[in-house]
């Protein structure tokens, strides 16, 4: 179906033309403790198409990427309502095992965070928790997982080295890389550059493009660029509630709501 | 420029105090090191290590008071240890939000810094009374009372200084809690657990009170724990006491050998965490 000859941007483009709903939140609530921090929202991530979210701080926005893993199941006090279907399942009724959801659910967070491990045991660490393998099984996806993090040439030749001997960019392109090893269908970003130089952010949004091929993306950015550049589609939040969702463009150019025109265009208060 | 002038002069003040209230203690510490030198050193030979205290009168050394406090120690750490961080991992990552952790860590707290005598008193209580005699075992029983909240809470503090981010980015790839807590958080924390062993081991390698009303003490040499043990705090308290001008110099010597035994642990403690860099 899709050419591979083609640059990537291109085969992006052919997948634009048929696309197929990955998540859908159905009326979701978020409630810190008492306080709520996402009312009643309710939108799309598609298959193979990044969408981005963007928003002021204290938007829900992050709140909103962590319900998608239930990694705030961590915490007692954090708790969410209503529906978010994976490929037509609810993944947030208790019954679900959240430990095969975070398999399929990948997520990359804003703070660089190499595990304190050698650089192949990082990546290998994820592998080693969902499924037996021989070691050269595992040599060869830790290898895949760091060529398609664009990371494998820099650290070849000290895959032993410890994880933390990185740079922040390089960091951050391991986590992608032990996030992409164990195959995940979506993968979140939780602002997944705020931390980096713009030649490591510019490596990392390539890297987006690319995982776009064959993963649902969502993008949490304060940037505004960078949702406008890689994003497919954009979803603008503001205080706990999603105010507009359309294709990137749409929103970028022809906003139907004034506070979403006013934030894109940088007049928001 | 009034203003900066009588700045830099209450500056120059409180600087001037503080330097001088580390002095005052720091003097302190040298004169109790500078008076066991100069009185331990003496007695410091290789018979200490190789001979048993002697009957008044005639020589000897340590060595079943050494063999006595070796034993009482590593007991102790041995049994403190793997309960003290079960219980610090318990309050750090699985209770971190359970109402239960603070009553602990108040309760620790208070078994932290309780007067050692009543941990020997309390022991006495319930396993040397009972039983009829003194007792190697009663003594281990008493420094591990001792070793447990030193370990409690350097675990757990330790592991609380754990970014809850790493703890994220296990959880986001599937990791159970007992995987990130083995491989990650333990690992992440290292430095922090080692050094609180450590102290723990300085801290009851000193103590006299508890072994006083339990492992007691024993003239001869014994490897027995189910009976009375030499220890080093025990025999200083028993020699430093008498009329015996050669009991006295042993004491003084095997109060040289504690402090450096400590002081040595301790200055590892500070030091090992520093030049291990997390790998």
């Amino acid at each position: 179906m899709i050419d591979m000859a083609l640059a990537i941007p291109e085969r992006r483009r052919q997948l634009a033309q048929a696309v197929s709903e990955k998540i859908s939140i159905r009326g979701v609530r978020f409630y810190y403790g008492d306080k709520l921090a996402v009312r009643d929202l309710s939108m799309p991530f598609y298959d193979r198409q990044v969408t981005a979210i963007i928003g002021p701080s204290g938007c829900g926005k992050s709140t909103l990427l962590r319900v998608l893993n239930r990694i705030y199941d961590l915490y007692p006090s954090q708790r969410a309502e209503g529906e978010v279907l994976l490929d037509g399942v609810n993944v947030l009724a208790p019954a679900q095992d959240v430990i095969a959801l975070r398999a399929r659910v990948g997520m990359v967070f804003q703070k660089p965070m190499p595990f304190p491990l050698s650089i192949h045991e990082n990546v290998a660490f994820g592998l080693r928790l969902h499924r037996r393998m021989p070691r050269s099984e595992i040599d060869d996806r830790v290898e895949a997982a760091l060529r398609r993090a664009a990371l494998w040439n820099e650290v070849r030749d000290k895959l032993s080295a410890s994880g933390l001997s990185l740079s922040g960019g390089q960091q951050q392109r391991l986590c992608i890389a032990r996030t992409v090893a164990i195959e995940p269908e979506v993968i979140l970003l939780d602002e997944p550059c705020s931390a980096l130089d713009p030649i490591s952010t510019a490596k990392i949004e390539e890297l987006i493009s690319d995982l776009a091929l064959d993963h649902a993306i969502a993008l949490v950015t304060h940037n505004m660029q960078q949702a406008a550049r890689v994003s497919d589609y954009t979803a603008f939040m503001y205080l706990g509630e999603l105010i507009e969702f359309d294709r990137t463009e749409k929103i970028f150019t022809a906003p139907r709501d004034p506070r979403t025109r006013n934030y894109v265009t940088g007049r928001f208060g | 420029m009034n203003l900066y002038r009588a700045r830099r002069l209450r500056n120059a003040i409180a600087s001037a105090l503080a330097v001088g209230a580390t002095a005052v203690g720091l003097c302190w510490l040298g004169m109790v090191l500078g008076i066991l030198i100069w009185n331990g050193l003496g007695g410091l030979s290789l018979r200490l290590f190789v001979e048993n205290t002697p009957p008044p009168g005639a020589s000897g050394g340590l060595l079943n008071a050494i063999v006595g406090s070796t034993l009482l120690v590593l007991g102790a750490v041995a049994l403190g240890t793997p309960l003290g961080m079960l219980a610090g991992t318990w309050m750090a990552e699985y209770g971190r939000y359970a109402r239960l952790t603070p009553i602990m860590r108040f309760v620790n707290d208070i078994l932290l810094s309780a007067p050692s005598i009543v941990v020997g008193l309390f022991v006495y209580e319930i396993l040397v009374a009972p039983v009829g005699h003194f007792s190697g075992y009663a003594g281990v029983a008493a420094l591990t009372l001792i070793v447990i909240p030193v370990v409690v809470r350097t675990t757990e503090d330790t592991l609380s200084l754990v970014p809850n981010e790493l703890r994220e980015a296990a959880a986001s790839l599937g990791a159970p809690r007992d995987v990130l807590i083995r491989r990650l958080t333990y690992r992440a924390a290292r430095a922090g657990l080692t050094t609180g062993v450590l102290l723990a081991v300085a801290r009851v390698s000193g103590e006299t009170a508890p072994l006083l009303f339990t492992a007691l003490n024993n003239q001869f040499f014994s490897l027995n724990i189910s009976g009375p043990l030499a220890s080093l705090p025990a025999v200083i308290f028993k020699f430093a006491l008498s009329p015996y001008k050669d009991w006295q110099a042993l004491a003084w010597a095997g109060a040289l050998l504690i402090t450096g035994f400590v002081l040595t642990i301790s200055i590892a403690a500070r030091i090992w965490p520093r030049q291990r860099k997390p790998t």
